[in-house]
């Protein structure tokens, strides 16, 4: 299938190109920006007037649900809501059940995946078996399998010499480690951001040092072992000061933030609304601002939608009983561009923070741009429509989200997978 | 924000917390209260307010004091009542919550009083009945986790107005287990909007919500300051569970520095009033000599609770 993207405005934050051009596709690939190659006759011309076209989306982190927790979501729903926003590429986090800490488990995914033919995915292996922070994961086999990186999710590793040997055998092949940083004890039986906010509702608090306590001890083990750190989910001003600490010592380190913490706190929570129990917990609104600054000189690398569905039992509970997580996918695009555009940021600069940013901390190369010989995986949107955030606009099978009546700007037009029209007509 | 308490009018719809409520709300409900406490005084002890009303007690966490009170309230107001103790630990499955309040409203319920040991969770219920149209069917906070317990508040209100006139010229001291304390957040709520110009929270740091300051209070760690010339003294219990292990050495200790003995009672104002939600641990937070003595307020407490929550749930479903 021959493809001609006509008249949009080119947005490729890896090539530093905005400029109103065609793109041309052909075989899967960018075969060339601007003038059509020699011979090209187009099958299929989508026109792209007053629209921006931009690498796929790449998600740092979406939980599709399978296996195990399929009442949630399912990946065909996921995929859904993956194409209706723009994401063409995600990594998914090892917590379903069984988590994904064998080979066999991996390749079933990957496979289950390319027969839905929609976005690619990249799993994030276990570091240690089933999570629990006891015993290694087969991390070589793994990666033969498919995976790119190696996390704990959200299940802190209680004990350090564990954390420390798993980070050891990790660098031995160079492989990534991404740990959310999480101090088991000291965010146990806690819900939201222990400040005023918890104060005032009576909801237990986990304190700021549940992450700088955590994120020390990886920083120095990182440091110890050497291996190829990369932070997700930073919440604090705090921690995100010790990461910049650490770097000024010389040391190589990513971090990524989530769409609800660049734009909530736990003033949000209000009365008790459980979309916005999210782990870790929306911090007070100082905090949110510092993330939202290091987003956009770039301290923060990546931006992620953090991903977890969550069906209606699971959040029609008392805040303290309610199930963590927001649906994401679908809000990735508009809350970037809203961010961007409040931060006085170009669209190119709001963008790359999805797209080239985050393609480098998965180590994706052949896709998160748009260079001739790309995957043509393209979202094309348009940048001002309006959308409005309500349960029967979402494709995902979770409705939960803190943004549920937002109104937003920035709705995808076009999803291509290897030059395949997944989404739009 | 949308306060679910109130309907479009302003008016009371739930009663779920005290935090935000308007101050002449608290004032007319305290108000309401006042001719109710001569009704236990009468050889029938009954008024037809509620007649022909149901009213469900949803207690999911072990009360005999509160729902007992709420239960005479009720039946002082000719309310049908039934007591449903529902326990249930947080995570064992079965009926949701939701569902258990679904079933009672197709019971043609009129009015719930939902205790919870999760915080907010009578303001789910409340939201539930809300997106589900029933607008006739009202809520009352009989104690949610660690975050509020307004008929509590109302009730101690009532007694220091009873004792002592103008709230504009009173420093109150709360002391204790505030952390885990949904009657100290109650207290702390009304008796600012009620105009107190100083609210005084005394207990160790362990026992301290975090960003105490912000609501409105003053702390203290070192009881015999806090306790100076203050005219209400208010104690918390302190929960077994808490007493040993990592917030607290023992409760001997706790005793020592932040008992309430006559001695450190002393510092308060001569005429200081001394009042506790109950039940007391005696030798914990109070020493029998000033629970028993002549500034305690204890038991008053008690019966103007009646009233309090007879005015609350004749001014939510009365005729």
């Amino acid at each position: 299938m021959k493809i001609r993207i006509a008249n949009g405005r080119v947005i490729d934050p890896a090539n530093k190109t905005d400029r109103i051009q065609d793109v041309y596709i052909s075989d899967g690939k960018i075969a060339a920006l601007g003038d059509a190659p020699d011979g090209f006759v187009a099958q299929r011309t989508l026109d792209a007037s007053n629209l921006v076209v931009a690498p796929g989306l790449i998600d740092l982190a979406a939980r599709l649900r399978e296996p195990g927790f399929e009442y949630r979501a399912t990946l065909e729903s996921e995929m859904d809501a993956a194409m209706a926003g723009g994401v063409t590429s995600l990594a998914i986090p090892p917590d379903t059940d069984p988590v994904l800490d064998e080979p066999g488990l991996v390749e079933m995914l990957c496979y289950r995946a390319k027969k839905l033919n929609r976005a690619h995915v990249y799993p994030v292996g276990a570091l240690t078996l089933g999570l629990k922070g006891e015993r290694l994961s087969e991390m070589a086999e793994l990666v033969e399998a498919g995976c790119v990186a190696f996390s704990q999710a959200n299940v802190p590793i209680v004990d350090n010499m564990v954390l420390m040997r798993a980070m050891q055998y990790a660098a031995t092949f160079d492989f990534r480690v991404w740990l959310q940083p999480i101090a088991p004890f000291l965010s146990r039986g806690g819900y939201a951001h222990d400040g005023e906010v918890a104060s005032r509702l009576g909801l237990p608090g986990i304190p700021v040092a549940a992450e700088t306590v955590a994120l020390y001890t990886y920083l120095q083990l990182a440091r110890i072992t050497g291996a190829r750190l990369h932070i997700t989910r930073l919440s604090s001003a705090e921690g995100l000061q010790l990461i910049e600490q650490a770097r000024a010592d010389g040391m190589d380190v990513s971090c990524d933030v989530s769409i609800n913490h660049l734009h909530l706190c736990d003033m949000d929570i209000g009365y008790f609304d459980a979309n916005c129990h999210l782990v870790p917990p929306l911090r007070s609104q100082r905090d949110r601002d510092a993330l939202r600054r290091a987003l956009a000189d770039g301290r923060i690398n990546a931006l992620c939608s953090d991903h977890t569905p969550v069906d209606d039992d699971g959040k029609q509970t008392p805040f303290s009983e309610s199930e963590p997580g927001a649906t994401g996918l679908e809000l990735l695009l508009p809350l970037t561009l809203k961010w961007a555009n409040e931060s006085g940021l170009s669209l190119l600069d709001g963008i790359a923070r999805i797209t080239s940013e985050a393609a480098r901390i998965v180590g994706i190369t052949k896709a998160g741009h748009l260079s001739p010989g790309a995957r043509a995986d393209v979202c094309v949107f348009d940048p001002a429509a309006d959308i409005r955030i309500a349960r029967d606009s979402l494709r995902s099978q979770g409705k939960n989200t803190p943004f549920l009546g937002f109104e937003l700007q920035g709705k995808v037009r076009y999803t291509l997978v290897e030059g395949q029209l997944m989404y739009g007509d | 924000m949308h306060n679910p308490q109130l309907n479009k009018h302003g008016e009371l719809q739930h009663l779920l917390t005290l935090d935000g409520l308007p101050r002449n709300i608290i004032n007319a409900i305290l108000d309401t209260a006042a001719p109710f406490t001569e009704v236990a005084e009468r050889e029938v002890k009954k008024l037809p307010l509620l007649r022909g009303k149901s009213i469900f007690n949803l207690f999911f966490e072990n009360s005999t004091r509160t729902r007992t009170t709420f239960e005479i309230a009720a039946k002082r107001l000719s309310a049908d009542v039934v007591n449903l103790n529902v326990s249930t630990s947080s995570t064992a499955k079965g009926e949701s919550l939701l569902d258990t309040v679904d079933n009672l409203c197709a019971m043609q319920a009129d009015m719930f009083v939902v205790r919870h040991a999760a915080s907010g969770a009578p303001f789910l219920i409340a939201q539930h009945l809300y997106n589900t149209g029933r607008n006739d069917i009202h809520v009352v906070n009989a104690g949610d986790g660690r975050h509020a317990h307004p008929t509590q508040g109302l009730l101690d209100m009532y007694t220091i107005r009873h004792y002592k006139r103008d709230f504009t010229q009173l420093t109150v001291a709360i002391v204790g287990d505030v952390l885990h304390s949904r009657v100290a957040r109650s207290q702390i709520a009304a008796l600012t909007t009620l105009g107190v110009p100083e609210v005084r929270v005394i207990g160790p740091k362990t026992l301290l919500p975090t960003a105490m300051e912000r609501m409105g209070v003053r702390v203290f760690h070192d009881m015999r300051e806090g306790l100076k010339d203050v005219d209400v003294v208010m104690m918390l219990r302190l929960q077994n569970e808490r007493m040993n292990g990592a917030l607290l050495p023992t409760p001997q200790e706790f005793y020592k520095v932040w008992g309430l003995t006559a001695e450190k009672l002393a510092l308060a104002k001569p005429d200081a009033i001394v009042m506790h939600p109950g039940p007391m641990n005696r030798g914990v937070e109070i020493d029998s000599a000033v629970a028993d003595g002549a500034q305690a307020v204890i038991l008053p407490q008690v019966t103007f609770g009646i009233a309090v929550r007879m005015a609350v749930m004749s001014m939510l479903a009365g005729q």
